[in-house]
């Protein structure tokens, strides 16, 4: 059982990413979960309110999207999704394949958190913009 | 309060692997420089890697190659004394309870040793099927161990580490009729989560490695040297 350290290196890149930003409270982690990842959901969910306590996550929810295998089928010239991960081969023409297209994935997408801001707020956008735009 | 809320979202989209990564990128750099080919041996406890590993540094001296290894072990030092008798450089890696290696772990463990020295690093792994299919070492080849006194089903059940080898070594098989393994439902099971994967049969106990070498060599890109020598 890795999910603790796992949940260890999870816990310690987003709680830096949040201090860099000055967030004090985190409600919710996005992490996505690739079928292929070797990490299983319960344990990792359990393990990451071990790590998150005494941090800026402590209380946070871990809300973990998981992902199917998807395969590239050499023969379809198609990605296809695989309903398991024990059998490599293209569901509709049945050529096997070990072509990932989907599915290793372990990482963290963002973090949620409501900071009190001082009211009113002249230079935030209107809109409510989200801080950095992605890459 | 005098303060008003807002819901917000940073983004952040890093892999929570990335820091091992990152090192195992740097131990992959090193290693090509150094020209060692490396080689992460992974299967579940008492699968026969350390016997595998005892017999292949011997053998792999004795066809003239310079040989090394890293040994992982929950708790004890036993396995490293164990190859220590293959007459090659060998440290422990003692993970106190951690159920896998990490890059870091191998690159502490390879202070003063003269890599560009060697032909051949093995890392031993921890016995463990799930853990280590997780943590890149930075090695040149991933092989996984499947011994016939496990079930054929054995790959079905663990499919990600299966998946991630680059080689699956069939060990034992001097035990394969008292077992009454199944080659073929073996093979099928392997390829069935690791289409074309390369499949090799040993004994390390009678000696029998030779396409197991052979294959070293070749993906090493290494010559024999002196063909007379033998087990």
């Amino acid at each position: 059982m890795h999910e603790l350290s796992i949940a260890y290196s999870l816990v310690e890149i987003a709680s830096q990413a949040a201090d860099s930003m000055g967030i004090r409270r985190v409600d919710v982690v996005h992490l996505r979960l690739g079928a292929l990842s070797g990490v299983v959901q319960d344990a990792l969910l359990f393990a990451y309110e071990i790590a998150a306590k005494g941090t800026v996550l402590e209380g946070s929810r871990l809300a973990i999207q998981e992902l199917p295998v998807v395969v590239h089928c050499s023969r379809c010239q198609a990605d296809r999704t695989l309903p398991g991960i024990q059998h490599f081969r293209c569901p509709v023409c049945g050529e096997p394949t070990g072509q990932i297209v989907q599915g290793r994935e372990l990482e963290i997408v963002s973090l949620e958190y409501t900071d009190p801001v001082p009211e009113p707020a002249p230079c935030r956008s209107p809109n409510g913009s989200t801080g950095k735009p992605p890459r | 309060m005098g303060e008003n809320t807002r819901p917000r979202l940073l983004e952040i989209r890093q892999g929570v692997l990335s820091k091992n990564d990152r090192l195992a990128q740097e131990l992959r750099a090193r290693f090509a420089a150094a020209r060692v080919f490396v080689v992460n041996l992974v299967s579940s406890p008492g699968s026969g890697k350390t016997t595998l590993l005892e017999r292949t540094l011997s053998q792999l001296r004795a066809r003239g190659h310079a040989v090394a290894a890293l040994v992982g072990d929950l708790a004890t030092e036993n396995d490293a004394r164990r190859l220590a008798r293959s007459g090659a450089p060998i440290r422990q890696i003692v993970t106190d309870g951690i159920c896998h290696l990490e890059a870091a772990m191998v690159a502490a463990h390879l202070e003063g040793w003269d890599l560009a020295a060697l032909d051949f690093l093995f890392v031993e792994n921890v016995g463990n099927l799930v853990c280590p299919a997780s943590y890149d070492l930075g090695e040149s080849m991933r092989v996984v161990l499947l011994s016939v006194t496990e079930g054929e089903d054995k790959p079905l059940k663990y499919p990600t580490m299966f998946h991630a080898a680059d080689l699956v070594l069939l060990t034992k098989m001097d035990l394969a009729q008292a077992t009454e393994f199944d080659r073929e439902e073996a093979l099928a099971a392997i390829h069935a989560v690791n289409p074309g994967v390369p499949v090799v049969e040993t004994a390390a106990k009678k000696g029998r490695l030779d396409a197991w070498l052979t294959l070293l060599e070749e993906r090493a890109g290494v010559k024999r040297a002196s063909p007379a020598a033998g087990g």
